[in-house]
């Protein structure tokens, strides 16, 4: 499978796509204003929705942003396995296997929300501004490196467990 | 043409797009536009064969940087590190062990109705609204 992958015409139409699809993805980004970090401070700023008239000083525009997103991703996972029995460039859907609620999900969500909340980039808006601004290049590269600690630790406690 | 629409609405048409390309993805490759799993999977595995991630990520790097440069989307001012590092590591570090961000348990995860991601949304929502507050109350 892996071989069949590397064909030419099959490997030109992934990477075709998973390019185009990653600067769609930055358009959006951009045009919504989440790679500004002030923007989504001000909607995890939920206080000031108290300083005035509804909204207040609160900046709803987060909330816009991901409810159309997910109206749209509601129609994707709901239709496309049922129009294409296989995606177009692949072999199958590799949909996400875990189904617990569990420790790592919960803190890794809250320790993800607090550095959120700090700087106001979560990944896609840092790497899609990391080139324009020292702020954004600094924050990713923080990132990236707090995910290599969290791999090697990860794998250091599946060798111990196994 | 933009400019003269409601900023909420180009925000739902920003949202809509990152819709698109997350279906873009799910239906060319039967993947998840999830950025934290694509961006940590590049870097335990930079020479794996199947390169998709890579090209996913070059995608969202040189687009964010030509359009936000054509928009001329303002750029903030570097803040200090003591603020920056910290904030990285813990979403780099969350991101991993709670299994994916914004892209991957909000755009994705809600779209396909997971529980575990509805979970993770509202656990990083309040944690993000909690530590903004008390920034701010500290300031």
């Amino acid at each position: 499978m892996t071989e069949a992958l590397q064909s030419s015409p099959l490997r030109a139409g992934r990477l075709g796509l998973a390019f185009s699809a990653g600067l769609v993805f930055a358009a959006g980004l951009v045009l919504s204003g989440m790679t500004q970090p002030l923007k989504v401070l001000g909607f995890l700023d939920i206080t000031a929705v108290t300083k005035g008239a509804f909204p207040g000083l609160w900046d709803p525009t987060l909330a816009f942003v991901m409810g159309g997103a997910v109206c749209v991703t509601l129609l994707a996972f709901a239709w496309t396995q049922r129009l294409a029995a296989l995606p177009v460039f692949a072999y199958q859907y590799h949909a996400p296997s875990l189904s617990q609620i569990d420790l790592p999900l919960v803190g890794g969500a809250a320790l993800f929300g607090v550095g959120w909340g700090l700087a106001g980039y979560c990944p896609g808006p840092a790497l899609a501004s990391a080139l324009l601004s020292v702020d954004a290049l600094i924050f990713t590269g923080a990132m990236l490196l707090g995910m290599l600690i969290c791999k090697s630790f990860l794998s250091k406690k599946a060798q111990i467990g196994s | 043409m933009l400019a003269n629409l409601h900023p909420y609405v180009i925000a739902a048409i920003g949202g809509i797009l990152i819709g698109l390309a997350s279906w873009l993805l799910w239906w060319g490759l039967g993947r998840i536009a999830g950025v934290s799993s694509i961006a940590s999977e590049v870097l335990t595995a930079p020479t794996h064969p199947d390169t998709w991630r890579w090209a996913f990520l070059a995608g969202l790097i040189v687009g964010g940087c030509l359009l936000g440069q054509g928009l001329e989307i303002p750029t903030l001012p570097t803040r200090p590190l003591y603020l920056l590092i910290p904030a990285g590591l813990l979403v780099g570090f969350g991101t991993v062990w709670g299994s994916g961000c914004t892209s991957g348990h909000g755009v994705c995860g809600l779209g396909r109705l997971s529980l575990r991601s509805l979970v993770a949304v509202g656990t990083f929502m309040a944690a993000g609204m909690i530590t903004v507050t008390w920034m701010r109350g500290a300031a």
